[in-house]
């Protein structure tokens, strides 16, 4: 009852009643829809920035933001009227015009996987075929604008943080997209509509438990490193580099580096949700005797269930970053090339093994 | 002292006894000055102390306090002297004891002293183009002369390095070469950056991560302390001490104090005694708690950061409850303390061993068994026993490299004779020792605490001291072990009511230039997390 496919069909049929040109209605739509993404990107930021600071100062015996509103609720809000009040200071001696695009390719690449993502049942921009394949592509964009910037800034700090970014985000790519790959295995397609779809009974975490859950803190690592955030904050690294690649930026330009590191961690862990456990999919089991229990698990809406799972493997992700100290470059490539890569490949073949006798 | 009298003859026969000194001195001639100092370090004498420069109106001169690592309490105090002061001129020591490389051109820089084959002859705080010599006596401190310029020159002009040698017709010869050469990728690190400890810059010619070569400078916020207490009286000196290395305040001031006293002659009362021991020990444990969190800090866990600092805030409140202050605690005062402990500190100290010991426990859970952090840790920055002693690098660090360095068990100060304690010592000298060191040092000074907070006798807390503070003339230098290594006040009065010269040993100087041999050819984040782990504090270099 409070699922919103059925509020999306009747904004739908309102507006083909009202307007009756099939044309006309589309592209009131693809506005409608823009919005609508522009809006959840920023709303998506703020809860999150909020709710990292509230969740890190818990680890750190501290309150967080309490002055601010209701505990500190809208710290996030003033925080981003300050941003965006803030000058853009113009910094001499660089590439102006590489300067000034590098944000907007950082926060280009992270907004555009909200088109194929799936908040909830009927709740998502575009329905690829390559839906998987697609988010991967873009969301590692990315990576093309931080070295823009760090090279732009000609400063040596940011530099080096492009260089290391550079390196980090190509290799942890790798095994990000292999353990994607050994779930496309079991799904058989790269849709995401279907992906989820082949989870209504079982997650797939649940489908194939020893491969998938490997593939799945592999994915987990790999994707925490893709975010840039401790312990692998290498290509920031303050204690090191000042800022790293983003050090020369202000104002609202800084806040495009620091709004896209906030929502990567989110589509690192919507892919993850919905790759690994089901999506937007409630939780069922697959016997005969849970017919009511999985009844139950119907009844909460699935954008609840979508957003449940993100925001569950977000906190995992920010207790990672406030536990662990940072790795080094040199134990950063190991990690990838020497452990989590030649487990991946053989992770591959399990479970294709696995798909093969199951 | 025989012995050391027995020493120096057989080098140097016609070499000048001084009597009636605190410590065994002795006066040679500037030409046989590096027989000497080769005849003292062939015989084990591999620790120099102190290298203080002097100006005695008539010459200028230096001091050097020479020990054995081994038998720290034998210090022999060697002191020579030119009369040239135009262009005065002595042969370097640095090849011998490599931490004259600086102490040596901090004397160049303030007394102009030009130290003859040392490889670096550059200023040492000072700007390269300042003019005349600070420390000397006549020295003309007319803003005209040196005024603050309109373009500050750039760091890349002073990169010249003088060196000055005697050629065959006993003249001065200079010589310049470059520091780095002109397709070096050198970085700025610092004196604007977060993890430098204060304002230390350095220049770092890097290969991509890794370091080639650093190049410390000093003296961002160099003030003059020395000079400053030559125009003072010894109870303001004091006021001066807790801003040097402030982590450490009140030991810093213990070894002002204990200076004077035992210079004056002034009876300490035992409850006074017993008073400054634990609270050194407290300010040593709120020193390396900043030290553990500070460099996890260095390693990107802001978490530890901040349980660390938690942890010192008790430490801190303590203080305010019975001193008034929290990092600058002005508690002690020549002849005792300022005023009587509170009539809760023994309670809220001994709540605090229990809950310190339990925080430890935590610590290591957190971080000291955390697989990064020891991944880091390990086999990195390996300082070597003999380098620790060449450099000087004393204290914790000095003892992670396996030196028994620690000057409350060498020349017990205090109440440090009345208590059961261990000097911890590693032997590997890498990160990770000098890492564990801190929080094992905790552990020892909670134990030193425990043994004296019940039995803190009753009494006075101030012995009876003139109104006008004057010390015999003559010469002192008192040692205590603060929390980074040696702290020594050396001073030189005329009998007077403000000293000659005092002299402050810095131990944050020796673990910096520690930095450049442990960093050779390891990566930037080694270098962060080395720093840390030296565990310097800026203001106490630049004095």
């Amino acid at each position: 009852m409070l699922e919103l496919d059925k509020f999306i069909e009747w904004i739908h049929s309102s507006l083909l009643y009202l307007i009756g040109l099939d044309w006309v209605v589309s592209l009131i739509e693809y506005v409608l829809i823009g919005v609508a993404f522009l809006s959840l990107y920023a709303v998506l930021a703020l809860i999150l920035i909020y709710v990292e600071r509230k969740i890190c100062a818990f680890f750190q015996c501290r309150l967080g933001p309490t002055r601010v509103g209701p505990w500190g609720l809208f710290q996030s809000i003033a925080d981003m009227v300050k941003i965006l009040l803030k000058e853009i200071i113009r910094i001499d001696k660089t590439d102006q015009l590489i300067f000034k695009v590098a944000p907007f390719i950082v926060i280009i690449g992270s907004f555009c996987t909200f088109g194929a993502l799936q908040f909830g049942r009927g709740l998502h921009g575009v329905d690829f075929n390559v839906g998987l394949f697609y988010m991967l592509a873009i969301s590692s964009l990315g990576v093309v604008g931080i070295l823009l910037a760090g090279w732009a800034s000609n400063n040596k700090y940011t530099l080096i943080g492009a260089m290391r970014s550079g390196a980090q985000l190509v290799s942890y790519e790798l095994s990000a997209g292999i353990s994607l790959l050994t779930m496309v295995i079991i799904s058989g397609s790269l849709n995401l509509t279907d992906i989820i779809e082949g989870q209504a009974n079982a997650w797939y975490i649940f489908q194939a438990p020893l491969p998938a859950l490997i593939a799945f803190v592999i994915y987990l690592i790999a994707g925490h490193a893709e975010t840039n955030r401790g312990p692998f904050d290498l290509p920031e690294a303050e204690s090191e580099l000042t800022a790293g690649y983003h050090t020369e930026y202000s104002g609202i330009q800084f806040g495009f580096f620091y709004l896209a590191e906030y929502l990567n961690m989110f589509i690192i862990a919507a892919i993850a949700a919905t790759v690994f456990l089901g999506g937007w999919q409630p939780f069922h089991i697959n016997a005969d005797w849970a017919a009511s229990f999985n009844g139950i698990m119907d009844c909460i809406p699935t954008w609840a269930w979508f957003f449940g799972k993100v925001f569950a493997l977000i906190f995992l992700s920010l207790w990672v970053r406030w536990t662990f100290p940072r790795l080094r470059i040199d134990q950063l490539l190991k990690l990838e090339w020497k452990i989590l890569m030649p487990i991946s490949l053989v992770n591959l073949l399990l479970m294709a093994v696995w798909v093969l006798i199951f | 002292m025989e012995n050391l009298e027995k020493i120096i003859l057989s080098l140097a026969p016609d070499a000048k006894i001084e009597e009636n000194t605190q410590r065994f001195t002795a006066t040679i001639a500037p030409e046989k000055l590096r027989k000497v100092a080769e005849g003292l370090k062939a015989k084990g004498f591999d620790y120099l102390m102190c290298l203080t420069g002097m100006d005695y109106k008539d010459s200028l001169g230096v001091i050097y306090h020479i020990a054995p690592s081994n038998d720290e309490a034998n210090v022999i105090v060697l002191k020579t002297s030119t009369p040239d002061r135009e262009t005065p001129n002595l042969p370097t020591v640095s090849d011998l004891w490599e931490i004259a490389y600086f102490y040596e051109r901090e004397v160049y820089d303030f007394y102009g002293i030009i130290f003859t084959n040392h490889p670096d002859m550059r200023r040492l705080f000072l700007r390269e183009d300042w003019k005349g010599f600070p420390f000397r006596k006549d020295y003309d401190a007319n803003p005209a002369l040196n005024p603050i310029p309109e373009k500050v020159p750039s760091v890349e002009s002073f990169e010249n390095v003088p060196t000055y040698s005697i050629d065959k017709d006993g003249k001065l010869v200079k010589k310049e070469y470059p520091l780095f050469s002109k397709d070096e990728y050198v970085v700025n690190f610092g004196p604007q950056h977060p993890s430098t400890h204060g304002v230390l810059h350095l220049r770092i010619s890097l290969e991509g991560e890794i370091i080639k070569h650093i190049d410390p400078h000093f003296g961002y916020i160099h003030r003059g302390v020395e000079k400053m207490c030559e125009s003072m009286t010894y109870p303001q000196m004091l006021y001066l001490t807790e801003r040097l290395d402030y982590l450490c305040g009140t030991m810093n001031r213990h070894a002002l104090c204990a200076c004077i006293e035992k210079a004056a002659g002034i009876e300490v009362p035992a409850r006074a005694q017993y008073v400054r021991t634990i609270i050194d020990e407290l300010t040593r444990i709120a020193s390396h708690l900043i030290g553990w969190a500070c460099m996890c800090n260095d390693m990107g866990s802001i978490t530890a950061f901040i349980y660390g600092m938690r942890d010192r805030e008790k430490i801190m409140d303590i203080y305010e409850e019975t001193a008034g202050g929290r990092l600058m605690v002005n508690y002690y005062v020549i002849g005792g303390l300022a005023a009587d402990i509170h009539p809760n500190f023994q309670n809220r100290v001994k709540e605090f061993i229990p809950y310190m010991r339990k925080m430890i426990k935590e610590y290591h859970v957190l971080f000291t068994g955390n697989p990064i952090a020891y991944g880091r840790m390990k086999n990195i920055g390996i300082l070597s026993k003999e380098k620790a002693v060449a450099l000087g690098v004393t204290g914790p660090s000095g003892r992670a490299s396996g030196w028994a360095c620690d000057v409350r068990k060498i020349e017990p100060y205090a109440a440090y004779d009345k208590v059961n304690f261990e000097e911890v010592l590693h032997q590997e000298g890498g990160t990770f020792d000098r890492y564990m060191i801190r929080l094992e040092e905790i552990e020892q000074s909670l134990r030193i605490i425990e043994q004296l907070i019940d039995n803190i006798p009753d009494g006075d807390f101030k012995a009876k001291v003139p109104a006008i503070v004057k010390i015999p003339a003559g010469e002192y230098y008192q040692r205590v072990e603060n929390a980074r290594g040696d702290f020594s006040i050396y001073i030189n009065s005329t009998g007077d009511k403000n000293p000659y010269r005092v002299k402050f040993r810095s131990p944050c100087l020796s673990l910096i230039t520690a930095l450049c041999p442990l960093c050779d050819k390891e990566k930037i984040a080694d270098l962060i997390m080395i720093s840390g782990s030296m565990d310097y504090v800026i203001p106490c270099v630049d004095r």
